[in-house]
């Protein structure tokens, strides 16, 4: 996973709540039996123009199409962002588009955790942040980029603003470090195997055997 | 100390509390799909990692596969095919069990694990699909993840993760007449927004729960998720044993009275604390439908759309209005009698076999409306095998239902078939959002028996009016 320590980058506000999963990636664009290639599908409903269910064009004025923005890498959003869909599409979607973190007032908790195993931030900060966060990206959204440092868990807005922000630390961890999460878990591989057997014993019950049933 | 529900459950299967404040929880069941199975199983291999216990791994078709009659491995979805074989290919290679198109046992994933008691009460199940919380009804913790973490399960059999908050909401009262489970969870989120359990995990508990049948109870936990909630779950009583006896996965013989015995304690002691109380009256709870592009968005079917003077600030109104251009509708503008062009009766929320007895008792002996586009999907082979043995097949076609092959289907648009832009849809499932059942479609979220109401109306109608006259 690629490590996170800290990012400056362009920010683009899409100031609404409950940005859903289906939203960040329609399930039609997902297309091929892989994780990579995704970004052309990210917010595929808002970013191209439409004649019936064909694209024909980008739509202009969707954040992200408009120059100040294109190279945005911050996202910042409201409440519940990336609520719905487990699929991870929205991440990898979001990551291949080239966006490193997103700030919101609150996350989908199934979309935080994919976050988390693909190196993309997720920051909680209250409305009032956000919003004062926004009026300093929108003023010169070239120029006036934020800074996220998780090693000190700030974000920056220049000189204007400084907000602490906390995450979950086993989360931080891996990001900081970029590890493998499943390396990771891997190094207990000796308690998982003790528990297994200590469970199975406990619980025969809810067991199953180690051929499939057979109707 | 006293302990909940979801307590119980989770201390049982907490291998290791880490140092940064995250559990290592075993995972007793893996359940996949087409949609991301194979990508899940091909990137395990590819990295040199094995399923730890085949055993415990499960798989079926129900994203991408199309619902028509004969379908097969061919769909309307571009790419769709390869979703499909590159599951059946990497299934057998990973030595899990299928059960593919055409098998008895096939249908969407949370049905067939209830229906074959691949979930038991007490149990860790994951699956890469968020309405896994569907199984909390069985006193599981049901649990949504993504790809990742599916192979994370399947390499470790275990998950990485802080244990949630926890949110207790007690259902009390009796149901009125034409109000499901569908409207009580609806009403909930209607009432407390659809991030109201965001960061905990939720019961459902009280007299009101206690009175739900088994299919009304997945019905419920099934959209804790739209609640934002880390899952739904309901403590097994006699209903739950009586639902698993038998099942062609349950235990036997004596592990099946040891694991009755073991289910009694699954329960929240009586001083249990909750981070959070919730209380509904179920007799305050209408038909609920949604006019809107969240499930939040859900108000009485004799409502309206809001008044933009009902927000209290710009942000939120911009919002409504916002939800409603979407949906084609102004402020304070009745639902009953809205046109529709479509009727859905499907998915892992409401496609059951009382799901489905309870839409054929309004259709029966009346047709759709003209110009109405109107289809149901039973969730498995099993229900719509069950359905089709009392006959309901028959009084869906001679309504103009169009009566399909068990799969997702139109709960979402992946490409293939879906319905058009700025079509209006009622529909049993459980997202109302921008885009779901196809690119610009409108849809409204209702109980079955309210789609079908609307479906012989040919517009948004109360579904009291058509169960009283059958009466």
């Amino acid at each position: 996973m690629k490590a996170f320590t800290v990012h400056r980058g362009v920010t683009a506000p899409i100031m609404q709540d409950n940005i859903d999963t289906d939203q960040l990636i329609p399930s039609r664009e997902m297309k091929r039996v892989s994780k990579s290639g995704l970004g052309a599908g990210l917010f595929a409903g808002w970013r191209y123009r439409y004649d019936g269910s064909q694209k024909i064009g980008p739509a202009d004025e969707f954040v992200l199409n408009q120059p100040a923005y294109r190279d945005a890498s911050i996202l910042l959003s409201g409440r519940n962002f990336g609520c719905g869909s487990s699929r991870e599409h929205a991440v990898w979607a979001l990551t291949d588009f080239g966006i490193r973190a997103i700030i919101a007032e609150g996350f989908g908790a199934i979309f935080r955790m994919n976050c988390g195993r693909n190196g993309l931030l997720a920051i909680d900060l209250p409305a009032d942040q956000i919003t004062a966060l926004q009026r300093f990206c929108e003023a010169d959204p070239q120029t006036h980029r934020l800074t996220i440092d998780l090693k000190n868990n700030r974000v920056e807005a220049g000189d204007q603003h400084s907000f602490a922000f906390s995450i979950d630390e086993a989360d931080r961890h891996m990001l900081l470090n970029g590890l493998d999460f499943i390396d990771f878990s891997l190094q207990f591989r000796d308690d998982i195997d003790r528990f297994a057997e200590a469970y199975r014993h406990q619980h025969s019950w809810a067991v199953l055997p180690a051929t499939p049933v057979d109707d | 100390m006293p302990q909940t529900l979801f307590d119980k459950i989770w201390d049982r299967h907490v291998v290791r509390n880490l140092d940064d404040g995250s559990s290592l929880v075993y995972v007793d069941r893996v359940f996949l799909h087409e949609r991301t199975g194979g990508v899940a199983l091909t990137s395990l291999a590819e990295s040199g990692r094995k399923v730890r216990n085949p055993a415990q791994v499960f798989a079926t078709m129900d994203h991408i596969l199309d619902t028509y009659p004969g379908r097969g491995d061919a769909t309307e979805v571009p790419g769709g095919e390869a979703f499909i074989t590159t599951m059946r290919e990497t299934a057998r290679e990973a030595g899990i069990t299928l059960f593919d198109i055409n098998d008895p046992r096939h249908g969407i994933t949370h049905l067939i694990s209830a229906e074959q008691a691949i979930t038991l009460p007490g149990l860790v199940v994951v699956c890469p699909d968020s309405h896994t919380c569907t199984l909390g009804a069985l006193g599981a913790i049901g649990w949504g993840i993504g790809t990742s973490n599916c192979e994370h399960a399947m390499a470790t059999e275990t998950l990485r993760a802080r244990k949630p908050l926890q949110l207790v909401v007690e259902f009390n009262g009796e149901l009125a007449n034409g109000v499901t489970a569908k409207d009580m969870i609806l009403y909930l989120i209607g009432k407390y927004s659809a991030s109201g359990a965001a960061n905990h995990a939720m019961e459902f508990r009280g007299p009101a729960i206690s009175a739900l049948e088994m299919e009304a109870r997945f019905t419920l936990c099934n959209m804790a998720v739209e609640f934002s909630a880390f899952t739904g779950l309901i403590a097994p009583d006699d209903k739950t044993v009586s639902y698993l006896a038998g099942k062609p996965y349950a235990p036997a013989g004596a592990r099946w009275d040891e694991a009755v015995q073991n289910w009694r304690e699954l329960k929240s002691d009586d001083d249990a604390v909750f981070d959070k109380v919730l209380a509904v009256d179920v007799s305050d709870v209408p038909p609920t439908v949604t006019w809107g592009i969240s499930p939040q968005h859900a108000v009485a079917v004799t409502a309206g759309t809001p008044e933009l003077e009902s927000a209290d600030t710009s942000e939120q109104r911009a919002e409504l209005t916002q939800a409603m251009d979407y949906m084609g509708l102004k402020p304070g503008q009745p639902l009953i009698g809205l046109p529709i062009d479509g009727a859905f009766i499907g998915s892992c929320t409401n496609a059951r076999l009382s799901d489905l007895r309870s839409a054929a008792a309004v259709l029966k002996g009346r047709k759709v409306a003209d110009g109405i586009r109107a289809i149901c999907t039973p969730a498995s082979a099993q229900v719509k095998k069950a359905a089709e043995d009392e006959g309901l097949d028959q009084v869906f076609t001679a309504s103009g239902f169009e009566w399909r092959e068990p799969g997702c289907s139109l709960c979402f648009n992946a490409g293939g078939e879906g319905f058009g832009p700025e079509e209006r849809v009622v529909s049993s499932t459980n997202r109302n959002f921008r885009g779901r059942q196809g690119p610009r479609t409108r849809t409204h979220l209702a109980s079955p028996a309210s789609v079908a109401a609307a479906a012989v109306a040919g517009c948004i109608a109360d579904v009291r009016q058509y169960q009283e006259a059958a009466t």
